[in-house]
Parts: C-alpha cells; structure tokens; sequence
C-alpha cells in the first residue's frame, strides 16, 4: 500500500509539516517494497488553493492513505473524492507515523477545518 | 468630481463624513463601497430603490467533452480545478473568474456560467442619489460590485462621493482608481494614526491629492494631527468629539439635515474640498 505524508525533509526522520498544502515535500512510501519517494510540493508557493494542488499531486502518486496532522476542506473534497482515507498522525516524525500506521493504531482524521484562505497559519 | 474618502481603521468617520457631505451639497451622488458591510443608506433612507444583481463568471464542465487532457487544471494559478476518479473538479468559491481554462480547453469542454455574489441598490434621498453595493455574505471579492458601482456613474453630478471600504487593500484601491481627491478620515488614537499611515501611502503611491478630516478632535495631544504636520498633509476640517453628533448619529440622521451647527461645518469643509480639488 503507498501513503502520503507531508514532511519538512526530504528525508524518512523528517518531521511532520504542520501543513499538508503548504509542506515543503510529500513523502510518498511503500509499505509492502519499504521504497520511499520525496515529491517537491509545487502547491507550497502557490498564490491559493494550495491545498487542492497539495490533494492532486498525492492523488496522481495513486495512494491509498494520507498521513497528515491536518487538513482543510477543498483538500479533503479532493482526496475523498479518489476514495483515499485520510488518517491523522500522532507522532512527530514521518518514520514513526509509518510504524504506527502498520500497527492500525491511527485513527481518521475526523476534524477538517475550514481553510487558512490566504491568511497564514494560525 | 469624485471625491473618495477613506481611513485605514474602521469606525473612525468615512461614513459620517461622506454621508453630511454629500447632504451638504444642492445636488450629489452618494456611492457606498463598503460592500461588506454598507451603512450608508441607513442614513439617507433612500427611496425608489431599484436593485441589480451582480454576477461573475465561474466554469462549468460538460463531462461528455472533457477528456481529461488537465491543461485547465495546470493553467488555473488559483488552484480552482481539480482531476479525480476521470472527472473535472471545480472549486467555485476558489475561482477568480479570469475566464483562462476556458480559453486554453482544447476540447471546449467548459463554458462560462453566472455566479450572484450580491447586488447593486439604487435610490434618491431629497438632494442625494444613494447607491449602494451589497456583497453577499461568505464571497470572497467584492471588486466586481465596486467596479459596477463605479462604472455605472453617469457623467452630469458635479459632487460625487466615493465611500470607501476601511483598510488600504485591493477592495479599497479599486475605490479610489478613479477618484480625484482623497480625504482621509483620522482619529486621535495611536491605533488609528497607524492605520491612517497605511492609507496615507496608499494615496502617495497612487499619486492622489488629499487631505485630511480630524474626527473626533478633543481637548489635548492628538496623535493623527501630529502625524500630519509632521508629514506636512492638509487638515482639511475638524469635527469635535461631541455629544450631540453622536446622538444624531447612532439614531441614523445625518447631522447636516438636523443641526444648523453642523449644516456650517460640514458645508465650509465641501468649500474647502471643492476648492482643493480644482487646484
């Protein structure tokens, strides 16, 4: 199965970007190969509607679940339209959302908020 | 003339002292560009109103033709587009209406279709033509209600005034494009003169003449005057911080139609203003 994580680095110990349309890279992992793959988020310079660039690339990198701390409406209406599940993490790095993933022991990510809308982070 | 009035903060006197000016005046047109939230006509009470809905242009798909090419989904810099499951996605409330996926979609497989983001009211109060722009709630510009307002300005008024949205943004730049003269609205409050600093160098940078109204002047230091003798801009008027005024105020009546003091005031400050702009 490929996931989607949103990270800070292009590397498996990154950190979890706090924003998944703005994230610097997207962490594409394979959990049946253990392959990992880091796309350059183009959608993080964008003058809006990052998070539905954000959605499109991970829908095109033909994953199942997205991994991330959080994540705004138009993004949601985009990856649930590709019927991907969206799972909230829980740890701080990307590596140790993968192993408790495996483990089944991350939920769905049940709070979508509203959109930032080109008023930063807050 | 069009004379625009504006203040970087909200609250300080746009609306009170374009709504007495225009009152002051034989005849005027009233214009109220604070879309998100008019006030004006609340004063004027405007009768014979006539309304307009206004539209943008937002894309429609028609699925049959699209053939999922995306050349609309990399152009839009919005990100107002989607492709998922083999079917085009569109984000209306995304969408800044520049028309370009329908231009580039080899297929023409979009076509333009209306969106009502709010309305345009007309009407007549005594001395004054009222117009009004009226954004509906949740959109996300109201630039094409104010470019309507604006556009819509028959050529004849000698006086037309331009209430402006607060704050020194697109919304409020589009209010002012055209506008001959500027007048600033300050308070005397360090949060105000630092706003009023906002609109000031907007003014400056779009090369507009202007003044400055001082509101709610009272007895002391007041920061924004300080402000403006420092920078060397015009006081064009005083109003007083007055008990009165702000009786007739809150009770929506335009002080120029209700108090002979007032109808002095604010008819030696349109003397005034007239006179700068025809410098």
């Amino acid at each position: 199965m490929r996931i989607a994580i949103p990270v800070d680095e292009k590397s498996i110990d990154s950190s979890v970007c706090q924003s998944f349309g703005r994230a610097p890279y997207l962490l594409i992992y394979d959990t049946d190969s253990k392959a990992s793959e880091f796309i350059d988020n183009k959608a993080a310079v964008s003058q809006g509607g990052a998070g539905i660039k954000a959605a499109q690339t991970v829908v095109d990198a033909n994953i199942s679940a997205l991994l991330t701390p959080r994540c705004g409406e138009n993004a949601a209406q985009v990856i649930k339209g590709a019927s991907i599940k969206i799972y909230k993490t829980i740890d701080a790095t990307a590596l140790g959302n993968i192993k408790v993933f495996i483990d089944g022991e991350l939920s769905l990510l049940d709070e979508i908020h509203p959109g930032f809308h080109g008023r930063g982070n807050r | 003339m069009k004379i625009a009035v504006l203040s970087g903060k909200g609250g300080t006197g746009k609306t009170l002292v374009s709504v007495n000016l225009a009152a002051a005046t034989q005849t005027s047109v009233y214009i109220d560009c604070d879309v998100e939230e008019p006030n004006g006509y609340l004063f004027f009470r405007p009768e014979g109103v006539e309304e307009e809905e206004i539209a943008i242009k937002i894309p429609s798909v028609d699925e049959q033709l699209c053939n999922g090419c995306r050349i609309c989904v990399d152009f839009c810099k919005f990100n107002a587009l989607a492709y998922i499951n083999g079917k085009l996605k569109i984000f209306n409330e995304v969408c800044h209406s520049c028309g370009g996926c329908i231009l580039f979609c080899p297929e023409k497989a979009l076509s333009e279709q209306d969106k009502v983001i709010g309305r345009v009211q007309k009407g007549t109060s005594e001395n004054v033509t009222v117009n009004t722009g009226i954004l509906n709630i949740g959109e996300a510009s109201g630039i094409p209600i104010i470019k309507k307002l604006l556009n819509d300005i028959l050529p004849g008024p000698e006086f037309i005034f331009i209430d402006c949205p607060p704050g020194s943004a697109c919304i409020a730049m589009e209010s002012i494009r055209d506008a001959d003269y500027c007048i600033l609205v300050a308070e005397p409050t360090l949060f105000g003169v630092h706003n009023f600093n906002m609109v000031y160098e907007l003014v400056k940078l779009f090369d507009k003449p202007h003044g400055v109204v001082l509101n709610k002047c009272l007895e002391g230091k007041n920061p924004a005057e300080e402000f403006c003798l420092e920078k060397g801009i015009r006081i064009l008027g005083r109003i007083p911080f007055d008990n009165e005024l702000g009786l007739l105020n809150s009770n929506a009546q335009i002080a120029v139609r209700e108090n002979e003091n007032y109808k002095m005031l604010f008819s030696a400050l349109l003397q005034i203003v007239t006179e700068e702009v025809q410098k």
